[in-house]
């Protein structure tokens, strides 16, 4: 069974029907990529599953348990855990406390330091800056923050909203390493990029979004070697 | 960037009533205490009295103002009806108070007399808070800005009327604390004690409030969606629950407030949360709302200012009733707060992501 199910889901905003229908699925240790034009439903997609915005029809499960209607703190104590666009550090919190409050659903505080421990391990340079502001950091280190809080949470399931927006390449390629990392470490990942070349280097699966429905889903590999694909997302003409 | 001839114009009477008005402001000000300082009207123990009453005066109105400025902080809301959380935390504790006082409790151990009533106020400021805040504030929460701050009015006159209805319109004596009356002489100066344990009290309170905003994990969560409501329950946060123990909190220091109020002026009033509340919420605009320290600050500032500036700069400037115009100071404060410094003394620029 897969471990997290959307299923026929239709988001609205006001009158606005951005998602229409939408199913996808993640298997445990997958990296699922999600490509697809500004305005797709990319976000809105994560936004649903982690119960920011409600569908008006359809289900998402988590091993076969119902989350369409659990409130979104909830749904991270279950173990699905978004790292939203644009990274989103709590600006005027330390390194430390942003850390604290990914862990917030963790009552062990002794868990909470070895979780500190670990993000430190994985990013050392969040060590360094542990005691400074987060909206002092640059936008790489935020990017950092913001994937170390999220893992804070312990989660089964990791989404990632566009972690290599806004930043220097150099720092893409170390982004989609870690994330590669994470997942060579058991992590499950639902990933959302503007970049569909390096997303589909790194994806087991991908599905191609479009105008808030699924148009294509194939593996990453066969993804990238599809015509319409190459066209639309990777520039290839 | 093009700009007709009126627009110009429009801009430089602006800025010419600007500083006409701070130039007026000055001078009142400057004049007013150099005539009252060459008069010599008062002594020094006067001009002591004077800041003594300020400071305990603006600790209590630092303390009602740390409510407005942390629901502010986390829901960009004025709630104008924390004036009346705050008179309904002190008119609650009047009933225990004259209860004990009755029983001769508050005269045998006038501490645990105290710690009572001001854990009383406590907890009926704390209920009737959460009580507005789910009945009038929750539901409207995805409503437009200016529709709280009419359900907070609303709350407000409920709350007055409600306690002139139970409790009718008059005044009711608080009881005197033995312990309290009469003055301490330090260094040769007297200060009344009610004043210096007013003081002490709101510091102890603010400084509790403080530890727990920036020490503890509610006290971390309570910032993180002041920030950003929906990445913190991305994080797991219940902001619900968060914003919930922020009126809370912010409702208790009303309540102690309510008390330390009744001790120095000695009554309760349905009425009474009226001008505290508006003046508190000036010290926040003051401080920066939002601010904490800055509540603390602004709360002190116009605490003193509104204490000195009559004796200071309005008596000698052949005002028949000076000590009539401590409000109009107050308020005058504000607007000028407002028109040089709309930010407050500590506050950020508004960005264009939370105004």
């Amino acid at each position: 069974m897969a471990i997290l199910e959307v299923e026929n889901v239709h988001t609205y905003y006001g009158h606005i029907h951005a998602l229409k229908g939408l199913s996808l699925t993640v298997e445990q240790g997958e990296i699922v990529t999600l490509i697809g034009a500004n305005g797709a439903g990319k976000t809105t997609t994560l936004n649903t599953i982690s119960g920011l915005l409600r569908p008006r029809e359809g289900r998402i499960r988590l091993r076969g348990e119902d989350l369409t209607t659990i409130p979104p703190h909830e749904i991270v104590a279950r173990g699905v855990v978004q790292v939203p666009e644009g990274r989103r550090v709590f600006a005027r919190l330390t390194v430390q406390e942003n850390l604290e409050m990914g862990a917030y659903v963790q009552k062990d505080s002794r868990r909470v330091r070895e979780g500190i421990e670990r993000v430190f391990t994985l990013f050392p340079r969040l060590k360094e800056r542990r005691q400074q502001l987060a909206g002092t950091l640059s936008g790489g280190e935020q990017q950092m923050l913001a994937m170390g809080r999220a893992l804070m949470a312990q989660p089964k399931v990791l989404l990632l909203d566009e972690p290599s927006m806004g930043l220097a390449p150099v720092l893409v390629d170390s982004i989609f390493a870690t994330i590669k990392r994470l997942n060579d470490d058991g992590a499950t990942i639902l990933l959302v990029e503007q970049n569909a070349r390096m997303a589909l280097q790194i994806a087991h699966r991908g599905y191609v979004l479009q105008t808030g429905e699924v148009v294509l889903s194939d593996t990453g590999e066969n993804l990238r070697q599809n015509e319409m694909v190459r066209k639309a997302y990777l520039g290839i003409q | 960037m093009y700009t007709s001839l009126t627009e110009k114009l429009i801009d430089w009477s602006i800025a010419l009533y600007l500083w006409g008005f701070r130039i007026i402001v000055v001078l009142i000000v400057v004049i007013g205490t150099v005539l009252t300082l060459i008069g010599g009207k008062y002594n020094s123990q006067q001009w002591i009295d004077f800041v003594v009453f300020g400071i305990a005066q603006g600790s209590i109105y630092a303390l009602i103002a740390l409510g407005y400025t942390m629901v502010y902080g986390i829901l960009r809301m004025i709630n104008f009806a924390h004036g009346e959380i705050f008179m309904s935390g002190a008119f609650s504790a009047y009933f225990v108070a004259s209860a004990l006082e009755q029983s001769g409790f508050l005269d045998q151990n006038p501490l645990v007399a105290l710690v009572l009533i001001m854990l009383v106020a406590m907890a009926a400021s704390t209920g009737i808070a959460l009580l507005v805040e789910r009945v009038a504030y929750r539901p409207l929460r995805q409503a437009p800005r200016l529709v709280p701050l009419i359900s907070a009015i609303g709350a407000s006159f409920f709350l007055q009327y409600t306690f002139r209805g139970l409790f009718g319109p008059g005044v009711y004596a608080y009881p005197v604390v033995e312990l309290l009356q009469g003055e301490w002489t330090f260094f040769g100066i007297n200060i009344l004690k009610a004043q210096v344990v007013v003081t002490i009290a709101a510091v102890l309170m603010m400084l509790g409030l403080y530890t727990i905003v920036m020490r503890t994990k509610i006290g971390k969560a309570m910032r993180a969606v002041s920030e950003d409501k929906a990445t913190a329950a991305l994080m797991g946060i219940n902001v619900d629950r968060v914003i919930v123990t922020t009126f809370a909190l912010g409702a208790a220091m009303a309540g102690v407030a309510g008390v330390l109020y009744a001790l120095v002026f000695r009554q309760v009033n349905f009425f009474m949360g009226f001008v505290p509340g508006i003046k508190a919420f000036t010290s926040a605009v003051l401080g920066g709302v939002g601010n904490i320290p800055g509540a603390m600050l602004g709360g002190l500032f116009l605490g003193i200012f509104e204490s000195l500036g009559p004796a200071l700069f309005l008596e000698s400037l052949g005002i028949v009733a000076p000590y009539q115009l401590k409000d109009a100071i107050a308020f005058t404060m504000l607007v000028l707060v407002l028109i040089f410094r709309p930010s407050g003394i500590l506050g950020e620029k508004l960005t264009a992501k939370k105004a």
